[in-house]
């Protein structure tokens, strides 16, 4: 699959989504049961999304400046830092860590 | 605007202004999101324009970071576009809440659907009244789109010209991106679990899979068992 046929496929299919939900009848999808899946969906994909970006190196784990920047993201969020900051914060560390190392 | 204060559609006045202006605001909010989007879409490997028209089309950013996330970290287009339509799941349920407040139809409907979003739906749902609401979706989803599309734009092509990611730390801000659009959903117990079980379930595959497969398996083990954990009364 090329990326411009992952782009609008991933478009297509996002769009019906978000069209699905405006057209359907309510009672199709209105259980509480439906709609706590949808929103543990997220948690769950950005969270191993996450995890694989700072200790995942192709089909190896890794142990590298990526893990300096993930704990300084922790330390922001906590501190309510806003996204930028968390963002541009955690690149720097891990550029600072690599040009230490 | 004060001179209008007691004229007797002040009231209506005074709520329209505070929707458009509370819109404007989340729309240069989101706007940052849209700089690191454009910036991280680049260094995982997609072109300029491949960046501007996932924001474009796509235009959920959740969506989005993750199929850039695992096309970057290897993984096939597929395995991105799963994990992008999984995360995308929410906007149907928020179609479902906003349905009876918009009552789209026709043309109207089909635009509507685009500005679906986390930011124009709180902005709707938040709202006392049904053209209050409608005010609210539809200014908070044309500002964020705006702002969300502009900012891609600028993000890939700054990230473009500032040469090597890695010298950078671009490659680790993405982990960093995927921690801050995790952390406002982390809620409850159910929540935390959910997260902890998929990260830990995510490495403990990545020796075994292709890039991609760990993230969608463990997605789906997560929430299958915080189904299982009663939910935190709030």
């Amino acid at each position: 699959m090329s990326l411009w046929i992952a782009v609008l496929a991933t478009s297509l299919g996002s769009y019906l989504l978000k069209l699905a939900g405006l057209s359907v009848p309510e009672r199709l999808l209105d259980s509480p049961r439906v709609q706590r899946i949808a929103a543990l969906l997220p948690v769950a994909l950005l969270a191993a999304l996450t995890a694989v970006q700072v200790w995942a190196s192709g089909q190896t784990l890794a142990l590298d400046a990526r893990v300096a920047a993930f704990g300084f993201a922790v330390v922001a969020l906590i501190l309510r830092a806003p996204f930028l900051v968390v963002v541009i914060g955690a690149a720097a560390v891990a550029a600072a860590v690599r040009a230490l190392g | 605007m004060s001179g209008e204060d007691f004229a007797e559609p002040a009231g209506w006045e005074r709520t329209r202004s505070a929707v458009v202006r509370n819109a404007l605001g989340v729309g240069v909010a989101v706007g940052a999101y849209g700089l690191s989007f454009g910036a991280l879409a680049t260094t995982s490997g997609l072109s300029i324009a491949q960046a501007c028209a996932l924001s474009i089309l796509t235009f959920t950013g959740g969506s989005q970071f993750a199929l850039v996330g695992v096309i970057g970290a290897g993984g096939s287009p597929a395995a991105g576009v799963a994990s992008a339509l999984l995360i995308g799941v929410r906007n149907a349920m928020y179609g479902l809440r906003l349905a009876p407040l918009l009552r789209v139809t026709g043309a109207r409907r089909l635009l509507a659907a685009q500005l679906v979003l986390d930011e124009s739906t709180a902005m709707a749902v938040a709202q006392d009244e049904d053209r209050a609401a409608r005010l609210g979706f539809w200014s908070t989803g044309l500002a964020v789109f705006v702002c969300w599309n502009l900012a891609t734009l600028v993000g890939a092509v700054g990230a473009t010209a500032l040469g090597d990611p890695e010298a950078l730390g671009l490659d680790a801000a993405v982990g960093a991106a995927f921690l801050a659009l995790l952390w406002p959903r982390l809620t409850g117990r159910g929540p935390w679990i959910t997260a902890l079980v998929a990260g830990a379930v995510a490495l403990a595959l990545t020796p075994h899979f292709p890039a991609g497969v760990p993230v969608l398996v463990a997605g789906l083990v997560a929430v299958t068992v915080g189904m299982r954990i009663p939910e935190t009364p709030r």
